[in-house]
């Protein structure tokens, strides 16, 4: 139950785009069709599942204060915390890295589906994000921090392929010149967000 | 540099551009969307706003210098990777900094301080512009695009604080009680105003850059998109 909720939350209420603006970049950028939207939202699914139990486990066995006491009882008091930037976002960087061999190696197909979008995904604020939340959050078990990972990618997906439907069909519409674009894509972006506050407060 | 070549006056038309030049035509946040999900998570009140961009332009400034020196030396395929270290690097001490001084901005700022290092704006002209350019033109790039981003940040973070909560906060001044206090029912509040609630709500930021860019783009028409 507690790993619905957690789902949940962070898919709906704590919806990385529309409350976090996480990955908003990439979410602007690759939202002209729904076909590479549906690409680059399994790739941030999948490199979330993979990366938070990793940096999770970096987290609790090696960067919290006290983390350390498995070394031996001198290492009890340290906090290695101020180091979780660069040892996070030194995992994603080399995560994605083995992802993306591992996949060419074994999945050719899925390959030519996210193929491009893996390397992009290293920088994508979405991914350290999460990580750093995660860090926030001080969730019991790896289990919960990856159902966390899991929700905020379904999150973002949900979010990027649904903005990307409406841009399809939006072509067509008569919209103030100015506007056209990124521009319309901000407001389009922002009328979701309150649907989505729809979602406050939501628990099982 | 060879003393026989001429070398180019520091504010030259060309390097003058470089910080004029992103502030409205390529701006890096309403022109060249990137580095939106600090942008717009920050804004609800002025003072993280102003601080978030400071810390973002000093990492850019220092980013490209540190980059731009070392572009001949870097390995063309570990580029992002050692791009990525130096700027975790740099907004690590500029955590640091604002932990140490301005503990409460920093605690609002919370994840989007580290997420400096993800944003866009900072990969983007460290790849683009400081690898093939010399250092004192990517110092001015990287104090152009700063100044940029800041600029939308502070006008976003502008409406949404003083129609948000009647009030402005500026580093050093405090809380400006603009439209007077709400609890005490002072200023315009004794007339009956009411806050507008929907602009301390993160939707509210997006409206706002997307207003922005609206305004931007009909003042200056050769930069609608087709």
């Amino acid at each position: 139950m507690e790993y619905i909720n957690i789902f949940i939350k962070s898919a709906f209420i704590d919806n990385m785009i529309f409350t976090f603006f996480f990955g908003m970049c990439s979410y602007l950028a690759v939202s002209k069709t729904v076909k590479t939207a549906v690409g680059l939202g399994m790739a941030v699914i999948f490199v979330l599942v993979v990366t938070i139990p990793i940096n999770y486990l970096l987290e609790e066995y090696v960067l919290k204060e006290g983390a350390l006491t498995w070394l031996g009882d001198e290492y009890a008091t340290m906090d290695l915390s101020f180091l979780s930037f660069i040892m996070f976002i030194a995992v994603i960087a080399s995560i994605v890295q083995l992802v993306e061999m591992l996949v060419e190696k074994f999945s050719p197909a899925l390959y030519g589906a996210l193929g491009i979008f893996l390397p992009l995904i290293a920088v994508n604020c979405a991914i350290l994000g999460a990580a750093l939340f995660m860090q926030q959050k001080q969730f019991a078990n790896i289990g919960e921090a990856t159902v966390y990972g899991l929700g905020s990618g379904f999150g973002w997906f949900l979010a990027i392929v649904l903005i990307a439907a409406i841009r399809e069909k939006i072509k067509y519409s008569h919209i103030p010149a100015p506007i056209r674009g990124v521009g319309m894509a901000f407001i389009l972006t922002g009328l979701m967000g309150l649907a989505f506050l729809g979602f406050l407060g939501f628990e099982l | 540099m060879s003393e026989e070549k001429k070398s180019e006056p520091l504010f030259s038309k060309k390097n003058r551009a470089l910080i004029t030049e992103p502030l409205n035509n390529i701006n890096p946040v309403t022109i060249q969307v990137l580095g939106i999900c600090s942008a717009l998570a920050v804004t609800v009140q002025m003072d993280n706003a102003i601080i978030m961009s400071i810390a973002v332009t000093a990492v850019l400034i220092i980013g490209n210098v540190l980059v731009s020196l070392m572009r001949n030396i870097i390995p063309g395929k570990i580029r992002i990777i050692v791009q990525l270290v130096i700027v975790a690097a740099l907004v690590i001490i500029v955590d640091q900094i604002l932990k140490a001084y301005v503990y409460d901005v920093s605690k609002k700022l919370s994840v989007f301080v580290g997420l400096i290092i993800t944003n866009c704006i900072i990969m983007g002209r460290l790849e683009a512009f400081a690898l093939g350019n010399k250092s004192w033109a990517s110092a001015l790039d990287g104090l152009g695009n700063g100044i940029g981003y800041g600029v939308v940040l502070i006008v976003v973070a502008f409406f949404k604080e003083l129609f948000g909560s009647g009030s402005l906060t500026i580093p050093g001044l405090g809380k400006l009680e603009i439209f007077g206090n709400s609890t005490e029912m002072t200023g315009l509040y004794a007339m009956d105003y009411m806050d507008n609630g929907l602009m301390l709500l993160p939707p509210s930021s997006l409206f706002l850059v997307g207003i922005y860019i609206w305004v931007q783009k009909a003042r200056t028409p050769a930069l609608i998109e087709d």
